[in-house]
């Protein structure tokens, strides 16, 4: 029997669990060491499933040893267990962080760190819609514990919108559910892509509805408009290491749009075929603007972190609006890109923030750097990185999506709002970079290395765009293979449900 | 493989340039000239291949699914731009150890320049366009760096924003036109575009992909209207100038006009714009060169203004005109890179760049004036120097063009206007500067800078001489074999010779000359009329209208994102509306086929004290008691229905829960005020009232619909295998710790996470702590009544027992360990209610957060003692004993994990009531207690 598939849901459960007790729970060191040895552990799993998933055959995982759709099966196919390794990766730098000084103290953050990988991890590798909304509600109430470390008003209230917001969210989510289950009889991804051919078609509507309740619930995890405004007060409140791992956060949601909306409502789906498309598309360019005005008006650097990273919800969403293999293959791509980049973006900003003295990462005249030279080496490839300047992964991404939109009536869309927001950002960020490096006060520099642990996380998250770039050959062939088996419907249904399918055939 | 060494090796010059920059200026500057000097090298080493072949490709596989090769293609154009670049390179490189100082870091100008010297090599050496655009923007991250290099000047920074802006905003066009191309051709590859000019000519998207492509060429080359940006790079190192601005930068755009000639050149389109835009640039840049009193402001514009007549020799479309544009494209390149120089010389000994100020230094620094003085003749178009020559051809060429029909003849005239304006400022210049009279207060004395700053420039004047006097020797081999190269092979007729006898041409030359003398004698009038029209600064405009969108943005963004909970939530509301309306209007049959139940009377009074209580709970929302009473109602109506519908296990939960969630509103409250503020306008109350009611409506439709049809789902499964499978008769209980166990983990851990969280919130609290009511009257001082601590302390073990027996017949009955946990906890809360929170600390002492730990452990670990028998994670045991006394029993796995699930409910209930209780207790004002 081999359980690799559910270690990434056990490993931070049982970690988390076992840091709550004596003897982890009573020092921090020990905590802090515990949870990096495990996000070790998690990276090497990681890469074995993707290994394992590379192939083709879809890994599943029946728990409690009931075959789907009766009961829960985790799913690891190239999509899920990529996401899963992306995770591992952008946990182990949140947590380096952490090893640094930071005011996020209290004996709770570790596990509430590793309940939050639970829910993440959860939410990739779960087949099961149900499931699904067990571990939005992980990571949910997870995040909004993350979100208020440190207290103050600021964060306060940026949590409180942020819980209700979702808490609303998971209402809609519920309802959807229900009336999913109520047409399709399943809770079973695959298994609801089955039934969704065979439903009557009287029907068809109630279906439908369910379906855009869920765009709605994974949209607002997206942070897409007009379902994004909680993002920018949430981020930019956040612990450092807190808003680096929430990189994903949005990603989840994406994921979930990508799943649901591939695999249940794709190209076998008949009449309900392609039903987030015009919504995604169409919504996802206004995202796209309206990140782009935050970005300019952004008066700080997490703030202009937070808005890039709705550009890149826009970006992604339109890509995935597109519906398509290449489109998909483009957005997962882009999708590793900024998921990695705006973490470092983040870690950055409290760096930079930290040298600046009162002016903290604002964007106004301060007093020099210490090391201004090695952080503005740092914010040179990072905004790079996430304008989209060649050589880095940005412009590969940025290209491969533009090259994805075929139709006219795509380009003329989607190429001028992406390459003007593009613009946007490569405008604002060059600014804020004047101002945080060059704008100087005659103050003298506040001598206080940067801590070695998080700096190494900063380089680490930020050599991703270089790596990224340079084999960029082998890893676009990985993210081609993902998508195609993604929108091979009748292969996912077959590779889940092949133990039922097979007893229904004898 | 050769190929990528070329621009491999400034790359590792920069390398080489920030390592060495600790050695001293001089030997930092040898060891990073050392390896363009070795590109240089191995460029001239390829020619003899070149004239063999034609073209020389490399290719290694990069991004296949992207189009993007690593692709290195050398031809005559791209040998051209490569000596240029490089030549030109080194020189500069040797300049600039005597022009910067000694503040100045050497190893990070060093590194800037060399980087950019690869990006430009990348962009003349690819052999496809979507490297070819990686490159282009590494010139403007590298020139970015470049121009700002003395960050502690504003001008410094927004010139380089300024900058890196236009020419940014272009190379996003370009992307775009090269994606274009790249899809009418099926490749990006160099030569498969360059063969595919027709199909790229009669393609229906030629128009947008020329324009974009020309959005990138025009933006790069500073044409009008983008011309702006290059006058305020000038706030570079002169080095800097004199590099980016004769040979390189602008010159990337000439590069792709000349690159892709071939395959986009030859329609109307490509006439009109691309000569048009030459020619209003050439005019413009002229013009503006004679306005100005800074010498590198005049040396810019006269730049902008030889880029423009290049652009305009590429747009008339003749083969003539491109050898023309070729051949002035490498005397431009050599005229002011020495004449930038000599600016910097000037500018480095004098301590201005203010013509009006230095005057007369031909006294001064003869040898340096003599060098200028040759160089700006050749700007000017002076016989026997290079200039001369390209001008001519370049005048011969606007008489040779039809396009306009009988208004042609303007183009020659307009060409003979530039050509006056250019030798009026080439005579300021030279006049200006070295003449007329004294200098004027300059900080320093001039005098002839060191040896070596010199040899760049004399190198570079000589080769204006060699080229202008024996041209043919000198310059026609490469001519011939870069302008071969921009026509695709057939070369036309053309002689370099300096003598073609009186023509018209000549006669044009001529008119330029004595009308530039006396354009420049009469400067006076020319100022003068300048100054009726506003002083316009492109750079600080572009800071002004940088700083209101700033604000614009801010100032929307503030109003969209001002921080409002309701409008985020009317939104999402707001979209679930606009998605669901179009779908149920679909619907075309609302009632399914499922036979109806009969109405009962208790169903309808419970129904009907659903609807009351709704509503009161909105109507009285403002006095939250009544509000949570009625709230408290509703929730009993629904484990009511619960049990209505024989789901009692849902109906004891329901019930336990609607107890705990009660008494936890009650102790919010509170804290808070008795009465909620009246802060909704009655326009908001009515657009609220809608919004719920639409919403209401069509979640009500839906479950409707949905009711009222027969259900075909996996629940047949569960009711059959419940049994067998799960070894419970409950189903409900089974399907919660066997069927779908994993989600009750996860729920389990969802509830302790919360509670962890609320205790974390709480730990930091400090509270307002009310004395009173809203009304004045004191709260009871009785805080631990006798008649409920006694019934509490004996309801204690009933209720203990209750719960056991509750959870213990969980798997076959209502009930389980979810439940017996709530039950459990009620019973605990109520001690603390009746006894206090210091009462029961001593009797009771436990952390809760672990128990919460360990009760999901609990869980967790049973799922995982699953592995022992290799099953998978949480598959579910059980058995039937036999024990005398006790009879027949189960014991099942699923028995711990619902013990799991029991402590954690436990744990999470009491950990959240107990802290916020803690709160009423110890923080509560006792001064009144006295009275």
């Amino acid at each position: 029997m081999d359980h690799l598939l559910i270690l990434p849901l056990i490993l931070p459960l049982l970690g988390g669990l076992l840091m709550l007790l004596p003897p982890l729970s009573k020092s921090r060191v020990r905590q802090r060491n515990f949870a990096l040895g495990l996000a070790s552990a998690m990276i090497l799993i990681s890469i074995l499933l993707v290994v394992e998933a590379r192939p083709g055959e879809i890994i599943v995982y029946h728990l409690g040893n009931w075959a789907p759709p009766f009961g829960i099966a985790l799913v690891g196919d190239r999509l899920s267990t990529l996401l899963v390794l992306l995770t591992s990766v952008l946990a182990f730098c949140s947590l380096l962080y952490t090893f640094g000084p930071s005011e996020e103290e209290g004996s709770f953050f570790q596990p509430l760190m590793q309940f939050q990988l639970l829910g993440i991890n959860g939410a990739f590798l779960t087949g099961d819609i149900f499931n699904l909304f067990v571990f939005f509600e992980v990571l949910l109430i997870a995040s909004y514990g993350l979100l208020m470390f440190g207290g103050g008003k600021r964060r306060t209230r940026a949590g409180l919108h942020y819980v209700i917001l979702n808490l609303a969210g998971s209402a809609v989510f519920l309802f959807a559910l229900g009336i999913l289950y109520g047409t399709l009889g399943t809770l079973n991804i695959a298994d609801m892509a089955r039934q969704v051919q065979l439903v009557d078609p009287a029907d068809l509507p109630l279906v439908k509805a369910g379906g855009l309740m869920l765009l709605i619930v994974f949209g607002l995890k997206a942070a897409i408009l007009p379902l994004q405004f909680w993002l920018p007060a949430a981020y930019s409140a956040a612990a450092p290491a807190v808003a680096a791992l929430f990189a994903i956060m949005t990603k989840v949601g994406i994921y979930a749009i990508l799943r649901v909306f591939t695999v249940v409502f794709g190209d076998s789906a008949g009449d309900l075929s392609g039903l987030a498309g015009p919504w995604l598309w169409w919504l996802s360019l206004l995202t796209l603007t309206i990140g782009g005005i935050g970005v300019l008006a952004a008066k700080d650097m997490r703030r202009l972190v937070a808005h890039l990273i709705i550009i890149s919800v826009g970006t992604l969403l339109a890509g995935i609006g597109l519906e398509r293999e290449a489109a998909t293959s483009a957005a997962l791509y882009y999708l590793i890109h900024t998921t990695l980049v705006s973490a470092g973006l983040f870690l950055l900003a409290d760096l930079i923030g930290r040298q600046r003295g009162k002016a903290g990462d604002r964007l106004i005249a301060a007093r020099p750097m210490h090391q201004g030279k090695w952080l503005s080496i740092l914010y040179l490839i990072g905004a790079l990185a996430v304008i989209g300047m060649p050589p880095l992964s940005g412009f590969v991404g940025k290209a491969l999506l533009m090259k994805s939109a075929l139709a006219v009536s795509e380009m003329q869309w989607f190429w001028p709002v992406l390459l003007i927001s593009s613009l946007v950002a490569l405008i604002k960020l060059s600014r804020a970079g004047s101002n945080l490096f060059w704008h100087i006060t005659g103050e003298k520099p506040v001598v206080t290395p940067v801590d070695r642990a998080q700096l190494t996380a900063v380089i680490l998250l930020l050599s991703t765009p270089v790596l990224m770039s340079l084999f960029g050959g082998p890893l676009t062939e990985l993210t081609d293979a993902t998508a195609q088996q993604l929108h091979d419907v009748p292969g996912q249904i077959g590779g889940v449900l092949r133990t039922s399918l097979a007893e229904g055939s004898n | 493989m050769t190929l990528m060494w070329i621009p491999l090796l400034p790359l590792l010059g920069a390398v080489i340039a920030a390592l060495t920059a600790h050695w001293g200026r001089t030997r930092c500057a040898w060891a990073t000239a050392a390896l363009p000097a070795l590109a240089l090298a191995l460029i001239l080493s390829l020619i003899p291949q070149l004239s063999e072949t034609g073209s020389i490709k490399s290719t290694i596989s990069w991004i296949p699914a992207l189009g993007l090769n690593l692709s290195f293609r050398f031809d005559g154009l791209a040998l051209l731009f490569s000596v240029l670049i490089l030549g030109i390179g080194l020189l500069v490189i040797l300049y600039a150890r005597y022009y910067l100082s000694e503040k100045d870091s050497m190893g990070r100008f060093y590194a800037y320049l060399m980087l950019f010297m690869t990006a430009m090599l990348g962009i003349v050496l690819s052999g496809n366009l979507l490297q070819l655009w990686l490159f282009w923007e590494l010139t403007s991250i590298s020139s970015y760096l470049l121009i700002s290099f003395w960050w502690h000047k504003p001008e410094a920074r927004r010139g380089a924003r300024l900058a890196l802006t236009v020419t940014g905003a272009g190379g996003l066009a370009l992307l775009a036109g090269i994606l274009l191309l790249g899809r009418i051709a099926a490749s990006f590859d160099l030569d498969v575009i360059l063969q595919s000019g027709d199909l790229i000519r009669e393609h229906r998207w030629y128009p947008a992909a020329l324009l974009l492509i020309l959005a990138g060429v025009f933006t790069k080359s500073a044409q009008f209207p983008f011309h702006s940006w290059l006058p305020h790079a000038m706030a570079a190192p002169t080095p800097v100038s004199a590099y980016l601005h004769s040979a390189t930068m602008v010159k990337a755009g000439i590069f792709l006009l000349a690159r892709l000639y071939p395959a986009l050149a030859g329609t109307e389109l490509w006439f009109i714009v691309v000569s048009s835009t030459g020619l209003i640039t050439l005019l413009v840049g002229a013009y503006f060169a004679n306005l100005k009193h800074d010498l590198k402001g005049l040396l810019a514009y006269s730049t902008i203004s030889h880029l423009g007549l290049i652009t305009l020799l590429f747009g008339l479309g003749t083969k003539l005109a491109a050898v023309a544009a070729v051949f002035h494209i490498i005397n431009h390149a050599t005229f002011k890179a020495s004449l930038f120089m000599a600016a910097g010389i000037i500018d480095h000994e004098c301590g201005s760049r203010d013509m009006r100020r230095i005057n007369g230094l031909w006294k001064y620094m003869p040898y340096t004036a003599a060098l200028a003085m040759i160089a700006a003749s050749a700007m000017a178009g002076v016989p026997l120097l290079n200039g001369f020559l390209s001008k001519e051809m370049f005048f011969a060429e606007t008489l040779e063009q039809e396009f306009l029909g009988s208004l042609s003849w303007m183009i020659p005239v307009l060409a003979t206007l530039a050509g006056v304006f250019s030798v009026a400022y080439s005579v300021r210049f030279i006049h200006d500067v070295f003449f007329n009279g004294e200098p004027i207060n300059l900080p320093k004395t001039p005098h002839e800078p060191p040896r070596y700053m010199k040899v760049p420039v004399e190198i570079l004047v000589g080769l204006c001489l060699l080229v202008g006097i024996l041209p043919n020797i000198v310059v026609g081999p490469l001519l011939n074999i870069a302008s071969s190269a921009v026509l695709g092979g057939e070369l036309p007729d053309y002689s370099l010779a300096i003598w073609h006898g009186f023509n018209l041409p000549l006669l044009m030359s001529l008119v330029a000359m004595a009308g530039g003398l006396f354009v420049y004698f009469h400067r006076a009038h020319l100022f003068r009329f300048q100054k009726q029209f506003p002083e316009w600064n492109a750079s600080e405009s572009f800071e002004m209208a940088m700083r209101r969108v700033q604000d614009a943005a801010g100032k929307l963004l503030d109003w969209l994102e001002n921080g409002s909970l309701q409008r985020y939530l009317l939104l999402m509301l707001m979209l679930l509306i606009l998605m669901l309306w179009p779908a149920l209007t679909e619907l075309t049959h609302l009632t399914g086929k499922r036979a109806h139940l009969p109405v009962d009377i208790p169903s309808l009074v419970a129904g009907g004290l659903l609807v009351v209580a709704g509503l009161g709970t909105v109507i009285y929302n403002r006095q939250r008691l009544i509000a949570l009473l009625m709230l408290s109602v509703v929730g009993l109506v629904v484990s009511l229905a619960f049990a209505r519908f024989s789901a009692p296990d849902l109906a004891l939960t329901q019930l336990a829960v609607e107890v705990v969630t009660i008494i936890l509103l009650m102790l919010a409250l509170f804290f808070l005020p008795q009465k909620t503020p009246k802060e909704s306008s009655p326009r908001r109350i009515l657009r609220d009232i809608c919004i719920a009611g639409l919403i209401g409506g069509i979640i009500g439709t839906i479950c409707y619909a949905l009711m009222t049809r027969e259900l075909h789902s996996i629940s047949d499964f569960f009711l059959a295998n419940s049994k067998t499978g799960g070894g419970g008769t409950n189903v409900v209980n089974v399907i919660l710790v066997d069927f779908r166990g994993f989600d009750t983990l996860g729920e389990i851990t969802v509830l302790g996470i919360a509670a962890l969280g609320i205790y974390n919130l709480l730990a930091g609290l400090r509270l307002f702590m009310p004395s009173g009511d809203s009304e004045g009257r004191q709260w009871a001082l009785d805080r631990h009544p006798m008649i409920l601590a006694v019934i509490s302390q004996s309801l204690l073990p009933l209720a203990l027992l209750v719960s056991v027996f509750i959870f213990l017949r969980g798997h076959n009955l209502p009930g389980g360990g979810f439940i017996a946990g709530l039950v459990t906890a009620v019973a605990l809360i109520l001690q603390y209610m009746a006894h206090g929170v210091d009462w029961m600390k001593t009797r009771l002492d436990i952390a809760y957060h672990r128990m919460i730990a360990c009760g999901v452990l609990i869980s967790a670990l049973t799922g995982v003692a699953s592995w022992l028998f290799q099953r998978p994670f949480l598959t579910s045991w059980f058995d039937h004993f036999h024990w005398p006394l006790v009879g027949e029993f189960e014991l099942a796995s699923a028995m711990v994990f619902d013990l799991g699930v029991y402590i954690t409910v436990v744990g999470a209930t009491l950990l959240i009531l107990a802290n916020l209780g803690q709160m009423t207790t110890s923080e509560r004002p006792v001064t009144k207690e006295q009275d």
